[in-house]
Formats: structure tokens, sequence, C-alpha cells
């Protein structure tokens, strides 16, 4: 009797006729709506908020798609508040959207969420994932046990990464010790000790020096380059944009506005930040 | 299991590191039994028979609290955990494959065991040198310690799992100061902090023994001076796997359910 099972090769067979299931990452009409308490200024206004409380349902991210491959580097931009932290939070499995369909390699970040965050690294560029009054090296350590990484392929990875963000200098020192730009390199490196499949940046150069952007950049096109890294990036820094990804997705008011490639924005003009602030303006966002 | 074993090593040797903060706690901790005792030594003085302990029991009971202050303090819950849910830095801790619970559980564990222990010593070592009635005796019987340690342990579990209730309901509110102040009054007042629960009036400390406040402090330092004895160990003992058992419950619960509707704040 021939079964599916019996076909050896129907894995490579499905994913050959259904194109979407080699697809890294595949978000389908993700939606995702916050309350917000609003009131009117003023004392009288505060004094009725005590008994009734308004709230206003603002929709961070409509009817959400898009696809990316293994081993792709996509640029997410948008306005502030246009909605590419949230679609970045429910990527890595943090926030549970209200509607809409997400695969990642395979899992649906919110309900496999221990499987599925062993293959991602995540950085926020504005927050910290380094314990603040212990040296750097304490934490890698840390991340070594929660990941479970074996000791060699720590050691390597560790000097791999040393190497790469010039880190030998300031491993020992104390996280609160660091410049901004030493401990960015630190917060990128831990978010690769367990070498993920897909690493989420959101602003990884905010607030750095040139000579840090550069580093950073440089770094962030290395591990794509060699491990296949897909790299999903928001920023404000068009530089970043230009310098790392090919791939443009633009998000306003929690809406897919364009899907494209760097010529496509930059259109007619010379420079990518008057061109993004154009699109900004034309889409009224 | 590793990785949590990490966190509580992380949490012990970062809790070791602060030796000012301990020595300056020694001497106040010190100071403030030291008050405490010559205090109810006087009360004792006009007549010991009113009272529901021996002022040894009540001497040992008041050393014990002062050196072990670390382990059974509500204001001792880590400033770290409340500010990372406030802020959004959680964000960070969902993105492991680690149980949010577990983690800030063994990490409040090694904080205060961390703490504890660099403080209680040189109490204790100072206690036992003071002469009668003001120094600390020890229980010459070996299955007391035994009791009493064990007792110490999950009295500690209890108190960690009630903080833990407390870091929970941060996820639901928007400031965490509130909770903190009742829960600090709270925790203080019905574990025998002010006064040792025998001191209350007979119903109140019936009742209080059996909230979760009284499987705190109040059980191992009366096991230690010889309060409570025989089945009654047993039957204390058993109300404080009960709380720890509920109190990990519900905590998990509250956590549960959190995660399912978090929203991270900012950015």
């Amino acid at each position: 009797m021939i079964t599916k099972k019996s076909i050896p090769a129907w894995q490579d067979m499905k994913k050959y006729y259904y194109q979407e299931e080699a697809n890294m990452i595949r978000v389908e009409h993700v939606c995702k709506t916050y309350k917000v308490s609003k009131r009117d200024a003023g004392f009288m206004s505060a004094c009725k908020a005590l008994f009734h409380k308004e709230y206003e349902e603002v929709k961070a991210l409509e009817d959400v798609s898009f696809t990316i491959d293994e081993g792709e580097m996509v640029g997410y931009i948008g306005p502030n508040g246009a909605g590419k932290s949230s679609t970045i939070k429910i990527l890595s499995g943090i926030l549970v959207p209200e509607s809409g369909k997400c695969e990642i390699n395979g899992c649906v970040p919110w309900k496999q969420r221990m499987k599925h965050v062993k293959n991602i690294g995540v950085v926020f560029g504005q927050r910290s994932q380094l314990w603040w009054d212990v040296p750097v090296i304490d934490s890698f350590e840390l991340l070594r046990d929660i990941y479970s990484i074996s000791e060699a392929d720590y050691r390597n990875q560790l000097e791999e990464l040393t190497t790469l963000l010039n880190l030998s200098e300031i491993l020992k020192t104390p996280t609160r010790q660091l410049s901004l730009g030493q401990r960015m390199r630190c917060e990128i490196a831990a978010s690769l000790l367990h070498q993920p499949k897909i690493l989420f940046l959101d602003e990884p150069t905010i607030g750095l020096d040139a000579v840090s952007k550069l580093a950073v950049r440089n770094f962030i096109k290395q591990m794509n380059k060699v491990h296949k890294t897909t790299v999903i990036l928001t920023t404000h820094d068009m530089q970043d944009i230009e310098a790392l990804t090919n791939r443009i997705i633009l998000i306003g008011k929690g809406k897919i506005l364009m899907d494209g490639t760097i010529e496509d924005i930059k259109g007619t003009h010379e420079n990518m930040d008057e061109a993004v602030a154009t699109l900004y303006k034309n889409y009224d966002i | 299991m590793k990785k949590y074993l990490s966190f509580f090593r992380l949490k012990f040797s970062m809790g070791l590191q602060y030796r000012a903060a301990a020595l300056a706690g020694v001497i106040t901790q010190f100071a403030w039994g030291a008050m405490k005792i010559l205090m109810f030594c006087a009360f004792y003085k006009e007549d010991p028979s009113a009272f529901p302990m021996s002022l040894e029991a009540t001497v040992n009971y008041v050393w014990l609290e002062q050196s072990t202050i670390a382990l059974f303090m509500a204001w001792l819950m880590e400033n770290e955990i409340f500010e990372s849910i406030v802020s959004g830095n959680v964000a960070y801790e969902l993105c492991r494959p680690i149980n949010i619970y577990d983690m800030w559980f063994v990490r409040s564990m090694g904080n205060r065991y961390a703490k504890a222990l660099l403080r209680c010593f040189p109490i204790l070592f100072i206690a036992v040198c003071m002469p009668s009635p003001y120094g600390l005796t020890l229980p010459n019987n070996l299955e007391v310690w035994g009791l009493f340690s064990i007792s110490m342990v999950m009295s500690s579990m209890v108190m960690i799992a009630l903080c833990m209730i407390v870091y929970m309901s941060c996820f639901y509110t928007i400031s965490s100061t509130g909770i903190r102040m009742i829960a600090m009054g709270v925790f203080e007042f019905f574990q025998g902090s002010i006064i040792p629960i025998p001191f209350f009036p007979e119903e109140m400390a019936r009742v209080m023994e059996f909230l979760p406040f009284g499987s705190l402090q109040n059980v191992p330092f009366r096991i230690y001076s010889g309060d409570i004895k025989g089945m009654q160990i047993l039957e204390s003992m058993g109300v404080q796997l009960f709380w720890i058992v509920v109190l990990i419950i519900i905590g998990k619960f509250m956590c549960a359910r959190a995660m399912r509707k978090i929203c991270v704040q900012g950015g």
C-alpha cells in the first residue's frame, strides 16, 4: 500500500509544490490592538476619569502579511508608532496577536514559545539583556546555561564573536562601566551565542557613534554571509538600511504599505532620508 | 535544571558582592535586636507569667529574626524584577527558553540566601556570646536542629512564593508601589515580626497561624526555642508545605495568565 509516509521524498515534494513551506518566516493577516486610556486635560476630567475610564482601541497592526526566506536580510521601516516593535514582539513570541497566522521555522511563536525562542536572537536597542553589576562574561555564561549550549560550541562561538566584535578587552568589565557602543557590541554578541537561525534587530544602532555603527553593520553582514542568518532589522537610520539590506518592508499605521527594494523606495531621490520622508508624506503616515 | 542553578549561582555571587551593605546590615540588625530584647526584658521583669512564651524563647526568637532578616523581610523584594516589568525589559526574559516563574523563583532564592548567609553569622556569634538572659541559647537536641533547618528552608520558600505573587500582580497594574507598601505592612504584621504571633489574643493567634504568613518565621523560630513541640511541629510543618504548594500554584497561574495578556510598554 502506498501511503504518504512510504514516499521518502514526500517532504521535499511538498516543499516544491507548496512553495510557501520553504519560507523561514510567514506572517498572514496578523492583527493586534491595544487599549489606551484617554482623558481630556484638566482637573475636572481627571476627577471624571476616577469613576468612568474611557478607553480607545488603537490598532497597532492591521492585516499584516509578509514572507521572508532563509538567509534574507530585510529592513522593516516606518515612522514612530507604526507597529514595527509590535511586529518584532509578535515574531519573537512575546505578544499574542488577536487574529492571523504566523509561522517561523515551523513554529507558531506564541504557542511553541520554548522551542521557537531557541532559534531566534533578539536585540532591542533600547533595552539591555546584560546583568548590570557583573562582568559581561558572567552574563554570557548564564546565557550559555539558559540555552544549554555545549562547552565546545560556546567556546567556538565566543571566540568568533570576540574577534569579530573586538570584545576581548571588555569581557571582564562589569556592564555598568561600559560605554554605549561597547555595550551594544556585547548585546549583539549575547543574542548570537546560541547561533540562532533568525536575528531580530530592533534599532541596534540607536545612539551609536560612527565607528561603532560601522562595526555593528559589518558584523551583521558577516554573520548573514557566513551563517546564513536571517535578519530582520528595524531602524530609523537609512544608512543602516542601505548598508545592510536590499529588501524593505514599509509599515505605517499598522498596515504594510510597500514591500520592495531600495531602488523602489529611492526612486529619483538622491538621498535615502528624503526619499523615505516623501514616502511617509505620500502615504500620509 | 542547570539553567536555573546558574541563575541561583549568579544571584548568589552577586549577593556576596556588597560587603559594605552587609556590614551596615549586621550593625543595624544587631542594634535593633538588642533594643527589642531590652524592651521585652523590661516587660518580663514586671510579671513573667503574663507572657505566652518564656523569656529565653522570646530572646532566641528576636536573635534569630534579626540574623535571618534577609529571608523574611518583604522590603527585600527584587527591584530589578519590578523594574523589568514596569519598563518592559521583561521582553528580553520572555524570549529565552526558560520559564519566567521558575527563573524568578530561583533568582529570589539566590538573592535572599546570599544576603542571609553573609549577615547571620556575625550576629549569631555575638548573640551566643552575650550573657544570660540576653544571649542566644543553643538547643542541645539534634532532632530540634534538624527540624529547625528543614522548617527554615520551607518558610523561606513560602516567603518567596508570596513575593512571586506580588511580582506577578505587577503585570496587572501600572505601578508596583502600592502593592509593595501593602505587602510590606501585611507580611510584617501577620508573620509576627513586630511581636511574635503567640503574643496576640488567643483566637487571633490561632487564625494567624493558619494564614500563609503564619508559615514564615513563626514556625522555625518557635521550633528552635521549644515553644512548639512534638506533634505540633509536624502539624505546623504540614501547614507550611500546604502553603508552599498552594502559593506556587497561584503564582504560576497568575504568571501564565499574564503571559497571555502581556503588553510590553514603550518602544
